[in-house]
């Protein structure tokens, strides 16, 4: 029951924050400060009281469960399941929900009852994601994140200079996930006719599913359709059109969510269905996905190196990091995908960071160009120093979460991939080029006017001092995250090495 | 011979139609505007009361079949009906004009359709069809003193004439062929090998009754008679005329043996998925609300061909549930444009400049439009998504990839046009137009409007009560 009260809180505190603007300017900010605060709380609670040792034959890997029919028609059931990656990421989620809330308190002005209304919507629904058990249901949480996120894009995105361009980007990303969506609910309805053919039960149930007997031909496509949806949210690149257009456009609380859980939740799609539901297909796919995987982080890195908008620069450097998570989600290895999870981790602590520094830096200079930018160090206390801690974790520095989850990906792949690996190393080496690029442009050469700018307050250096920490945290101590995880990723690359064996037995 | 029983089914029927009398002798004594709304909206709840109470009856009157699949379609009609009605008064307040008959107008229209949705017989058929398309001429062309309500009013007029010369050919050859115009016995007499004559009254009748589902190439009517006609009159239009008329399409081609032939087949998934995509299209940079949701409709008309092409027990229900949510999102978004419209100032506010910053207004009628066009998008937690999610699943189960991807593009291209008019609602500029006034709307319309916004929502949620009645009406149904 805790499990669903984790998706409803979100909901409910949503409502209250749009009622609440009668109440005074800043009562809706409390409330959905409150909100992910407790969202926060609870996966704490649940994380410090957990045991994530489980991990056998027959074992439910489950610590928490929570299953009530919804529709019993098509067999449709309201199935939350909680693991060690699922309680992760919910944490993650709360705790990048509060610093949204935090990062938008001066800079949305107008509204804020309905702004902070959408945004709990969608952290509400990315919790629902990482909840959710039952297809048809995964399949509505992936979708209800959309119209807020929408919302958020289009009514408080800040409006470049030529006409609706927010009101475009907002338009494009929605078209985008909402049609690879669709594609994943026909895989998803194909998967269970197929299933209810064979075994005359009609079920979204995941457990049922798994052991799904698909003809070969036809599992094929029913992969494609999850990858593909899987793909357009993480970005891969083929598909990534929608990413930097929605960064660059979106208030900053939007693009932390959007950054640092959104497209998390396509990795998690990727772990917890594509791959178990189709591990034979998968591995087929396999050389592919990395190959994808490839390309987007020398695409990415490459394109963020030749940008003039900051938030842009750090959409491509997404783009460019979320190749090493993909790589490492299709190489099959224990140690890759643990990696990529330390990733998608620092990668959420770092972007969120950058974004919310340029959020910063838009309400002092009220620019992001950086070509209008440069001797800033001088002129702003503190900040500087924190992007460049930050931009250091980007690139891969040791000692931060980022340097371990990269490395970890690269060490894990290299075994069943060496040429990937190869290639996805100098993904690093450009990685460097774009960050100190960042740096030089923005804080450092000729200053642009005099002046000095007010440096952080409270709340600034608070939501700094914070992910500085946790990014420190993670990188120096990681035991306690892949001691949580490692009971689900097993089973995963389990998967992709009992593949050849099952396929070799069958021949 | 009608016996005691046959009344009882009737009985729907029969109150309908009396309060349509009453209206008029009404009328004829004195005029009242709020007396007849309210005799029109009691006579249709009354008749919608009396719904279980007629089903239950054994009824069997000669011409007409009171199946499941009647007992769904005069519910939905009824429904309908009576959530118009109850718009109606706040509509017409402002309108200078005699307000009453257009009541009268709207009881006879909602007859048709209750007599069309359980018709089993070609004379039945065609009756109630005219039935419920003669008042709508009038209805369309209510304000004849705009021009653009006459030319709408003209326009259906002759086009639904010659429509309904297809129809009547199409009955003609086949009866030419059969001897028959009873379905069942129809369906006997058909049941060899179909012979072009036939084929051809098969294909002539597909050709009417697309034309009052506006599919393409019969949708040219759409856009125009949407944006002209008054509002309560294109809600008529667009809710209870294209349910009745599909569900008669889909008895027939349950029924009748001759539309499961290959090439008839054929013919109708092309005209859906020309429907999905041309709908759409046309759809996207309309400017205009009314002609937007005609060409919306015309698109939703496409995906529900997918359930007349598949066939089998999962159509029916499909249809029922696709039809229900399809019309409760399109009373939520004509429900708004008639609060905001009033005939006072003469014209609709159909156009999109008109709802521009609506939600700083009036934040309740935003939220409603809002939500009805995400459930016409078919987005999850309204209505419309376990719409989309049985026509595919239909689809899917069918193994018709290619309607599936239709279906799948057309909702894709649909987004766009449904983003367009909701973010419009948000925006809120310098120069903003005036407040709507919101004087002179009664509680019922208010009441009628929270009840839409409310089932969308439910639908969205927890939509099981109802896919269990419909899916038991299709089972009771499925036995034709």
């Amino acid at each position: 029951m805790i499990l669903f009260w984790l998706i409803l809180i979100p909901f409910l505190g949503g409502m209250l924050c749009w009622h609440s603007e009668r109440w005074g300017e800043q009562a809706p900010r409390w409330i959905a400060l409150a909100t992910m605060l407790f969202v926060l709380a609870v996966s704490v609670v649940l994380w410090a009281g957990g045991d994530f040792s489980a991990y056998g034959a027959g074992e439910r890997p489950w610590l928490l469960e929570w299953r009530v029919p919804w529709i019993p028609r098509f067999g449709i059931e309201i199935h939350l399941a909680l693991d060690g990656l699922s309680l992760i990421l919910i944490a993650l989620t709360g705790f990048l929900g509060a610093l949204a809330v935090l990062c938008s308190w001066k800079e949305i002005v107008e509204r804020v009852g309905f702004f902070h209304l959408n945004l709990l919507f969608v952290l509400g629904g990315v919790v629902g994601v990482f909840l959710a058990l039952d297809l048809l249901l995964f399949f509505l949480f992936w979708e209800v994140m959309l119209v807020p996120m929408y919302f958020l894009i289009a009514l408080w995105g800040h409006s470049g200079s030529p006409g609706q361009t927010r009101i475009r980007a907002a338009t494009r990303f929605f078209i985008y996930t909402q049609a690879s969506g669709l594609l994943m609910l026909v895989a998803i309805l194909a998967l269970v006719f197929v299933h209810y053919t064979s075994s005359g039960e009609i079920t979204f149930s995941y457990d049922a599913l798994l052991n799904a007997d698909v003809p070969d031909n036809l599992s094929f496509w029913i992969m494609l359709g999850f990858f593909i949806a899987f793909a357009v949210k993480l970005p891969v690149v083929p598909f990534h059109g929608w990413l930097p257009d929605a960064h660059a456009q979106a208030p900053t609380a939007g693009s932390v969510d959007l950054a640092g859980i959104l497209l998390k939740t396509a990795a998690y799609g990727m772990l917890r269905f594509a791959i178990p539901l189709f591990p034979e297909q998968s591995q087929a796919f396999a050389p592919v996905a990395m190959a994808l995987g490839v390309v987007g982080i020398i695409y990415g890195a490459v394109l963020a190196c030749g940008q003039q908008d900051i938030k842009r620069l750090i959409a491509y450097a997404s783009i460019s990091h979320m190749g090493f998570v993909l790589i490492a989600v299709y190489s099959g290895s224990e140690l890759a995908i643990q990696g990529a999870i330390v990733l998608m981790v620092a990668h959420a602590f770092s972007s969120a960071a950058l974004f919310i520094l340029s959020g910063q830096l838009f309400e002092r200079i009220h620019t992001r160009d950086m070509r209008r930018m440069g001797g800033l160090w001088g002129r702003i206390p503190v900040l500087p120093g924190v992007t460049l801690f930050f931009l250091a974790a980007s690139l891969g520095m040791p000692a931060t979460a980022n340097f371990l989850g990269e490395f970890m990906v690269l060490f894990g792949t290299f075994r069943s991939a060496p040429v990937v690996v190869v290639i996805a190393s100098a993904g690093l080496v450009l990685g460097a080029i774009y960050s100190l690029l960042m740096m030089q442009r923005v804080h450092f050469g000729r200053e642009q006017q005099p002046g000095l700018l007010a440096g952080p307050d409270v709340r600034e250096y608070g939501m700094m001092l914070a992910l500085i920490g946790l990014t420190l945290a993670v990188g120096l101590n990681p035991q306690p995250l892949l001691d949580t995880t490692a009971s689900m990723v097993r089973p995963v690359a389990d998967l992709f090495m009992a593949g050849p064996v099952r396929a070799g037995g069958m021949n | 011979m009608l016996t005691l029983i046959d009344l009882v089914g009737l009985l729907p029927l029969l109150i309908v139609a009396s309060t349509a009398v009453l209206v008029m002798l009404g009328v004829a004594w004195r005029r009242h505007h709020g007396g007849t709304a309210a005799v029109t909206v009691s006579g249709l709840a009354l008749a919608l009361a009396s719904l279980p109470l007629a089903s239950a009856a054994p009824s069997s009157p000669p011409l007409m079949i009171f199946d499941g699949l009647a007992l769904m379609g005069s519910a939905l009609v009824l429904v309908s009906g009576l959530f118009i009605a109850a718009m109606s008064h706040g509509y017409l307040a402002g309108y200078r004009g005699p307000r009453e008959e257009f009541y009268l107008l709207l009881l006879c229209a909602v007859t048709g359709a209750l007599g069309l949705v359980a018709s089993n017989h070609l004379a039945t058929l065609f009756i109630s069809l005219e039935l419920l398309s003669m008042p709508l001429y009038g209805m369309v062309a209510y304000s004849f003193r705009t021009e653009r309500s006459l030319e709408a009013g003209i326009k259906y007029l002759i086009l639904s004439a010659a429509a309904t010369a297809f129809l009547l050919f199409g009955m003609a050859l086949i009866y030419a062929r059969t001897g028959h115009l009873e379905l069942t016995a129809l369906a006997a007499g058909v049941a060899g090998s179909p012979d072009p004559w036939i084929l051809g009254g098969a294909a002539l009748l597909l050709v009417g009754l697309g034309f009052k589902l506006s599919i393409i190439p019969f949708h040219q009517w759409t856009p125009d008679v949407y944006q002209g006609g008054l509002a309560p009159a294109t809600t008529v239009l667009a809710t209870v005329s294209k349910l009745a008329v599909f569900l008669v399409l889909l008895r027939l081609v349950l029924v009748a043996p001759v539309f499961g032939s290959g090439w008839l087949l054929g013919l109708i998934s092309l005209l859906a998925l020309l429907s999905m995509f041309g709908g759409n299209l046309l759809a996207l940079f309309q400017p205009d609300l009314k002609r937007l949701l005609g060409y919306s409709s015309i698109a939703h008309m496409g995906y529900l061909l997918v359930a007349v092409i598949v066939g089998g027990p999962l159509a029916l229900e499909t249809t029922g549930v696709y039809l229900f949510t399809y019309i409760v999102a399109t009373m939520g978004a004509f429900g708004v444009i008639m609060h905001v419209s009033g005939t006072g100032s003469g014209e609709d506010a159909s156009g999109l400049h008109h709802y521009r910053g609506l939600f700083w207004h009036s934040p309740w009628l935003a939220a409603l439009l809002t939500l009805s066009m995400l459930s016409l998008a078919g987005i999850p937690l309204t209505a419309g998504f376990f719409g989309k999610f049985y026509i595919i699943a239909l689809g899917v189960e069918g193994s018709r990839w290619w309607l599936v991807g239709g279906i799948v593009i057309g909702s894709v291209i649909g987004l766009f046009y449904y983003l367009r008019v909701i973010v419009t609602l948000y925006l809120r500029e310098p120069g903003m137009q005036q407040a709507v006034a919101d004087a002179g709307r009664g509680r019922v319309e208010k009441l009628a409007l929270l009840i839409v916004a409310v089932s969308i929502l439910l639908l969205g949620i927890y939509p099981v009560p109802f896919i269990d009645w419909v899916a038991g009406l299709a089972w009771a149904a499925r036995l034709l």
